[in-house]
């Protein structure tokens, strides 16, 4: 386990937008919001029989780029993303990587899939982490609630579930279209290991998932920006769908690295 | 076929793998199987979309994963769930449904199954199960064991004649032979048949088979089935599902992509979609002409004309 620096932050948002530019697709907000926690989430809490299911599939790319920060993907893999006959699509795939169990795209099962995977180690006595990322607007879906509802009735304190908390979906914020606000005043009712953090400190990210088990699930609101760390995506909606054009994508700075 | 299939699951139960998620049901049914496999009984509750998404995760951490719950809820309801969890990852998920077809009769149409296994199919991998008669559902379990692929089981009710045994379950099964025309039931709807069919003079007796897995695709009629049908030149398909998706839509296709089509078909199918009225199973398969009285019709009109006759 290594721990996560900005400047491999900073390494991985470049070679991010780097791929994304290059296959011409968009989803690049959303994947920029929850970065730093997959970082965090790879390279200083899972262990070998541990599990992380993205049920925000749409943030493929930011999980592509973790596994590449990683030596689990190379350059040549991270090259065909988004194109014809690619392991990598736009949602992740199943049956194409050993880190990704679950191919997830269509909102709402992630949790469900993760509490599933946490019982299941349990009951055959192995004890294995298992670490959830779960959009916001995500928790409009019924199904995440009924996983909730689930992972807390069991206890299941191997799970940990993360919100990508940035406030925007993908015709309004979350306020506009669907209404929780503030989401964590929701969740609070559960019997969950609560915390709101920072969701771009990786100290405050490091912390939260570091605690020892709490006899019920951990639920982790991390307050985030759509577009982190590129001023002109930051917190706009249209860095939902949108893919860089060449202006944007030479105006943008570069550490040189990220190949 | 509930008691039966709750001592098939005791059964199971005895493997340390074998875990059993119900959503919220199984009253007065699943009590003895609760008993026996204690925390891997799990009822997850009135959520039946989270309850498949939680099996097809179990079974990849390497359990032997059943699902049960009134047909129409654990297959329509969790469609999407059964389509990216279970059947996109090709895991060995088993889903039971139970009251298939009108099984839930007079309980109103919200708990009808007459869609279930033709949209199922649709699915990349799965196989429908469909026990015929009580005695059936054992084997049926045994045999689902080791099939490396989702299956979807439609339990309903047994209702074979007075003292009549069924040869043991297969995917396809001749119960009865006659020099009619061939004659296909899917699942338990063949129980109620079987008594006014014996009856027929042997000239006008259907050649009687039972299917009880589909796709046909991968569990092919015999060469027996084929033989008689080019004998018989007349085929009718009796099923407690709607007309799409269909067992008999299936069947025919094979045929046809083999020629062997005969030039007399008809195709008997659950219709009672358009409720205006409700009742039992008897009285929806009435509604359907799914009971004996449409049956022996229905055989008499694919009997052919003075002129084709030898």
């Amino acid at each position: 386990m290594t721990p996560v620096t900005p400047a491999l932050v900073e390494r991985a948002r470049q070679r991010l937008l780097r791929m994304h530019f290059d296959s011409g697709v968009g989803h690049i907000g959303g994947n920029l919001s929850c970065l730093d926690a997959l970082l965090v989430v790879f390279h200083e809490c899972l262990g070998e029989r541990d599990r992380f299911i993205l049920s925000k599939g749409h943030a493929a790319g930011a999980l592509y780029v973790t596994l590449w920060t990683l030596g689990r993907l190379d350059d040549a893999a991270l090259a065909t993303f988004h194109k014809d006959a690619t392991l990598l699509p736009g949602h992740p795939p199943c049956g194409g990587h050993a880190d990704i169990p679950f191919a997830t795209g269509s909102l709402g099962h992630g949790l469900s899939l993760a509490a599933g995977t946490a019982l299941g180690e349990h009951l055959q006595r192995r004890d294995t982490r298992v670490i959830c990322l779960t959009s916001d607007g995500e928790w409009q879906e019924g199904s995440t609630w009924e996983a909730l509802i689930f992972a807390c009735h069991h206890r299941l304190e191997q799970l940990t579930i993360l919100v990508d908390h940035n406030r925007l979906q993908g015709f309004g914020s979350t306020e506009e279209v669907a209404s929780m606000s503030p989401l964590w005043t929701r969740l609070q009712g559960f019997d969950v290991d609560l915390q709101v953090v920072d969701g771009h400190d990786a100290e405050a990210l490091r912390q939260a998932l570091a605690q020892p088990p709490a006899g019920r699930p951990r639920l982790v609101v991390m307050n985030t920006i759509k577009g982190h760390g590129v001023p002109f995506m930051e917190n706009r909606m249209e860095w939902h769908y949108l893919p860089l054009t060449p202006e944007l994508f030479a105006s943008l700075p570069t550490t040189g690295d990220a190949a | 076929m509930r008691k039966a299939f709750c001592d098939a699951m005791v059964a199971r139960g005895q493997d340390e793998r074998f875990v059993f998620l119900t959503g919220d049901l199984g009253f007065m049914a699943l009590e003895p199987l609760k008993a026996a496999i204690g925390e891997r009984f799990i009822n997850a509750g009135v959520a039946e979309q989270n309850m498949v998404s939680v099996a097809a995760a179990m079974c990849l951490t390497g359990l032997d994963t059943w699902v049960y719950s009134i047909a129409p809820f654990c297959t329509a309801r969790p469609f999407e769930q059964i389509r990216n969890d279970v059947a996109l990852h090709g895991l060995p998920v088993r889903i039971v449904g139970n009251g298939g077809g009108y099984g839930y009769g007079v309980m109103g149409p919200t708990h009808h199954a007459i869609e279930d296994y033709g949209s199922l199919l649709t699915l990349t991998g799965l196989q429908a199960c469909i026990p015929a008669f009580d005695e059936d559902v054992g084997e049926a379990v045994r045999q689902l064991a080791d099939l490396p692929a989702p299956v979807y089981l439609r339990l309903g009710r047994g209702e074979g004649p007075a003292g009549y045994v069924a040869p043991p379950f297969q995917p396809w099964r001749q119960l009865l032979d006659g020099q009619g025309p061939v004659m296909v039931v899917a699942g338990p709807l063949v129980g109620p048949l079987l008594a006014p069919l014996m009856a027929l003079p042997e000239a006008r007796r259907p050649r009687v088979w039972v299917v009880g897995m589909l796709p046909i695709e991968q569990h092919l009629p015999p060469p027996a089935l084929l033989a008689q049908l080019a004998s018989a030149g007349a085929l009718l398909t009796v099923e407690e599902h709607v007309a799409r998706g269909s067992m008999a839509s299936e069947l025919v296709l094979h045929l046809a992509a083999r020629g062997l089509v005969p030039p007399r078909f008809q195709a008997l199918h659950a219709r009672a979609a358009r409720y205006e009225h409700y009742g039992s199973q008897h009285w929806l398969r009435e509604q359907s002409g799914l009971d004996p009285r449409a049956v022996l019709a229905a055989l008499q009109s694919l009997e052919p004309s003075p002129s084709e006759s030898p």
